[in-house]
C-alpha cells in the first residue's frame, strides 16, 4: 500500500521509544529551566528559551520528514498507526482557544459552557461510526476529492472546496494571531513581527514534508500541550485539597462555590455555577451541542487525518484514540474553572481593595483583569477607579476577567515559579501551531490537488504537483498572516461560523453519499447548496454589524447555532431531489459497495 | 454481502442511540439529576462536564471492536 523503505520501517517500529525519549527530554528541559530560574536567570530569557527551543524541535521534525512522494505528502504514506494518528488528531483539533479559553468559558458560563465540552467531544462518535472508516477505504487525498468521485465530478468538487475554504480560512487566521500574541508575550517582539515568526515555524513544519511532517510534529506538539495543561492544575489541586487529581477533587471546590454563592455578600445576585440554562435557554443549549457535534464531523482538516492510517480497522480505533487524547484535556477544563472560581470567590471578591492577591496585578498589567472598569495594573489604579464609582468592597459586578486568564494565571494563583508560566505559554503555542498546520495543509491540498491537478492540469508530473502544492501552501500562509495583522479583532467572531458552515455544507453529502446509495449527483449538489446557502444567509442576516446585518433572530435561534437550519434542510433537499431524478449508474452503486467493504485496498488507486 | 451491511447498519443505529442519549437526553434531566450529589458533584452537572465524555470514548472503542468483528465474520476484513 505504501512504498516502505528500511529507514522508514525502522522509524515506525521505534515510535514508542522515540517519543518516550522526546517526552523525557522535554520534562528534563522544564526542570533545567526551573533550575536556571532559581539561579537567578531573568524571566525573559526563560520565556525565550521555552518558545525558541520548542519551535526549533518542531521545525527540526518538519525538515527531517521532508518528502518528494505524492502519497507521503498528501496522506503520510498511509502508514500512521492508530494511536499516533489519534494524538496528531487531538493536536490538530485542539486550537489555541481550546487550550487557553475553554476553561475560561466554563468559568464565565458555568453549566451552560458545558455545551462546548459535550459538543466538541460527542462529534467524534459521528466521525467514527458514519464517516471516517469509509473515507479511509475510499482513499481520497482530500474531502472534495471524495465528493467529486461520488457525485459526478467538478461541480461537487468545487462546492466542497468552497465549504472547505469557508470553514478553514478564518480559523487559521485565529491560530496565526494566537501564535503572534504568544510570541509577543514570551519573546518580547512586536505583535506584527511575532505573527511572521510564528508563521515561519508553522511553514517549516509543513512545507517540506506535507502530511507526513505535520503528523509527526503534531504528535510532538500534543505531548507538550497536554503536559503544559495538566501540570499547573495538578499542583493547584494538591494545594487546595491535598490530592493531585484535579478531575476528581474539584467536587469539593464545587460544594464550596455553591455555599459561597448563597452566603457571601459580594456574590449577591450572581448566577450559580452549577445552575443550568442561565445563559442559553434549553433550545439554544441543545441546538449548540448539535451544531458543534455535526460541525466536528464535517471539518475537512479533521477528517483528512483519518486518511493516513494503514487500514480501515485502524481508522476506527484511531478515532477512539483521538477522542481519548482530547478527552484528557476537556475533562480537566471544568476542574480549572472550579478551582480558579473558588480562589476568586474566596480571596478576591469581598476583599478590601488594597488586599487583593498579587496575581490580580500581574495579569491586570496585561489588561486581562479589570476592576471597576479599568485594568488592574496597580493598587492605586484600582482604588481610584472604585472610589469614582463609590465601590469600597469588591463585588462580582465590578470584576471582569478575560477568558484566557483562567489557564495562564493558574501558575501564579498556585504560587508556582515563572517556569510553569513559560510551560503554559509553550503549550498554548503548540496548540495554536498544530491546528494552524492542519488547516493550512487542508486548504493548500484542496487548491493544489483538487483545483490545480484535478481541474486545471490532470497531466502534471509528480514533481510539478508537489512544487505547486508547496507554492500554494506558502501563498495561503502569507495571506492568512497578512489578514491576522490587518483585520480587526472582530473577525475572530467568524470562527464560530466555521462549524455551522462545514456542518451544513459537508455533513449531509458525506453521510448520504456513504449510507444511501440512491443519492445522486443532482440531489447532492442541490442539498449542499441549499444547506450551506441557508446557513450562510442566516449568519449574515443575524450577526451584528460590521460582520452581518444585525437583524433579529428567527425562532430565538442564536447565530452560533445557525447550522440547525442548514443541516436538516441539506438532508431534505438531497433526499427529495435525488428521489425526483434518475438513480445513480450501476457503476456508481458498485463504487458505494466497494467503499462499504474494508477488504481490497483503496478504491482511488484503481481508477 | 447483504447480511454484512444489515449488521453494519444495525450496529450503527445502536451506537447512535447511545450517542443520542448521552449527547442530549440525559442533559434534559439535569435538574432532576442534580438532586443526587456524589463526591461533591451534582450528578446532572457531572454528566455534562465528564460523564458523557467518558461514555463517548468507551462507545467508540466498543463500536470499533464490534465492527471489526463483523468484518471478520463476513470475511471482508483487510488482509494484513
Amino acid at each position: 500500500m505504501s512504498e516502505a523503505t528500511p529507514a522508514k520501517n525502522a522509524f515506525l517500529a521505534n515510535l514508542g521509544k522515540i517519543y518516550a525519549i522526546y517526552t523525557g527530554g522535554f520534562l528534563a528541559f522544564v526542570v533545567f529551566l526551573g533550575i536556571l530560574e532559581q539561579l537567578g536567570v531573568p524571566e525573559r530569557i526563560i520565556g525565550f528559551l521555552f518558545v525558541g527551543l520548542t519551535l526549533a524541535v518542531y521545525a527540526g521534525i518538519g525538515v527531517l520528514s521532508r518528502t518528494m512522494q505524492v502519497s507521503e505528502y498528501y496522506v503520510a504514506g498511509r502508514s500512521v498507526p492508530a494511536l499516533y494518528n489519534g494524538m496528531a488528531t487531538a493536536a490538530d483539533w485542539m486550537s489555541g482557544a481550546s487550550f487557553l479559553a475553554m476553561a475560561g468559558t466554563l468559568y464565565l458560563l458555568g453549566y451552560d459552557g458545558m455545551a462546548f465540552v459535550v459538543g466538541w467531544t460527542g462529534g467524534y462518535v459521528l466521525v467514527a461510526v458514519l464517516i471516517a472508516p469509509f473515507l479511509r477505504k475510499f482513499g481520497a487525498y482530500t474531502v472534495p476529492d471524495f465528493l467529486a468521485a461520488r457525485f459526478g465530478g467538478n461541480v461537487a468538487r468545487f462546492i466542497g472546496i468552497i465549504v472547505l475554504l469557508a470553514a478553514s480560512f478564518v480559523y487559521v487566521v485565529a491560530q496565526i494571531r494566537g501564535t503572534g500574541l504568544i510570541a509577543e508575550r514570551f519573546l518580547n517582539i512586536p505583535y506584527n513581527i511575532g505573527v511572521f515568526v510564528g508563521l515561519a515555524g508553522i511553514l517549516l513544519c509543513s512545507m517540506l514534508g506535507g502530511m507526513r511532517a505535520v503528523t509527526w510534529t503534531q504528535v510532538a506538539q500534543y505531548i507538550v500541550l497536554i503536559i503544559a495543561y495538566l501540570v499547573p492544575v495538578v499542583i493547584m489541586s494538591y494545594k487546595f485539597t491535598g490530592v493531585p487529581i484535579p478531575q476528581i477533587m474539584y467536587g469539593e471546590a464545587l460544594q464550596q462555590i455553591s455555599q459561597l454563592e448563597q452566603t457571601k455578600e459580594a456574590l449577591a445576585g450572581v448566577k450559580p455555577h452549577i445552575q443550568p440554562f442561565t445563559t442559553y435557554d434549553p433550545f439554544n443549549f441543545f441546538a449548540l451541542i448539535f451544531c458543534l457535534m455535526v460541525g466536528t464531523a464535517s471539518l475537512p482538516h479533521v477528517l483528512m487525518r483519518f486518511f493516513t492510517t494503514p487500514s480501515v480497522r485502524q481508522a476506527r480505533y484511531s478515532v477512539g484514540w483521538a477522542l481519548f487524547f482530547i478527552f484528557i484535556l476537556y475533562f480537566t477544563a471544568p476542574a480549572y474553572a472550579a478551582f480558579v472560581k473558588l480562589e476568586i470567590y474566596q480571596n478576591v471578591l469581598g476583599s478590601a481593595l488594597n488586599a487583593l492577591p498579587d496575581w490580580v496585578y500581574v495579569w491586570g498589567a496585561h489588561g486581562k483583569v479589570k476592576i471597576c472598569g479599568v485594568a488592574a495594573a496597580s493598587v492605586e489604579a484600582v482604588q481610584q477607579a472604585c472610589a469614582a464609582k463609590g465601590v469600597s468592597m469588591l463585588d462580582w459586578q465590578n470584576l471582569s476577567i478575560a477568558k484566557d486568564v483562567v489557564v495562564i494565571a493558574t501558575p501564579e494563583i498556585a504560587g508556582l515559579p515563572f517556569v510553569i508560566t513559560g510551560l503554559v505559554g509553550a503549550g498554548g503555542l503548540a496548540a495554536a501551531m498544530s491546528t494552524a498546520d492542519g488547516l493550512l495543509l487542508a486548504m493548500a491540498n484542496a487548491l493544489s490537488h483538487d483545483i490545480y491537478y484535478r481541474m486545471l492540469d490532470p497531466t502534471a508530473p509528480t514533481g510539478r504537483r508537489l512544487i505547486a502544492a508547496r507554492i500554494i501552501l506558502i501563498g495561503v500562509a502569507i495571506l492568512g498572516a497578512i489578514t491576522a495583522t490587518v483585520a480587526p479583532p472582530d473577525i475572530l467572531k467568524l470562527v464560530a461560523w466555521a462549524f455551522s458552515l462545514a456542518a451544513a455544507g459537508n455533513f449531509p453529502a458525506l453521510v448520504l453519499g456513504i449510507w444511501w446509495k440512491r443519492t445522486n449527483t443532482t440531489g447532492a449538489i442541490a442539498g449542499m447548496l441549499a444547506g450551506f446557502g441557508v446557513t450562510l444567509a442566516y449568519l449574515i442576516w443575524t450577526a451584528a454589524p460590521p460582520l452581518g446585518l444585525g437583524n433579529p433572530e428567527l425562532f430565538g435561534l442564536k447565530n452560533i447555532s445557525a447550522g440547525l437550519l442548514g443541516i436538516p434542510l441539506g438532508f431534505i433537499v438531497m433526499i427529495v431531489v435525488s428521489k425526483m431524478t434518475a438513480p445513480p449508474s450501476p457503476e456508481m452503486q458498485a463504487l458505494v459497495d466497494e467503499i462499504r467493504t474494508p477488504k481490497g485496498g483503496v478504491v482511488m488507486d484503481k481508477s | 454481502m447483504n447480511g454484512y451491511w444489515e449488521e453494519t447498519r444495525g450496529l450503527m443505529i445502536k451506537a447512535l442511540v447511545v450517542w443520542f442519549i448521552f449527547a442530549f437526553v440525559v442533559h434534559a434531566f439535569v435538574n432532576v439529576l442534580n438532586q443526587v450529589v456524589i463526591f461533591g458533584f451534582p450528578l446532572g452537572f457531572w454528566m455534562a462536564a465528564q460523564g458523557s465524555l467518558i461514555v463517548f470514548v468507551l462507545l467508540i472503542f466498543w463500536y470499533a471492536r464490534r465492527q471489526n468483528a463483523i468484518d471478520e465474520k463476513y470475511g471482508v476484513a483487510e488482509e494484513d
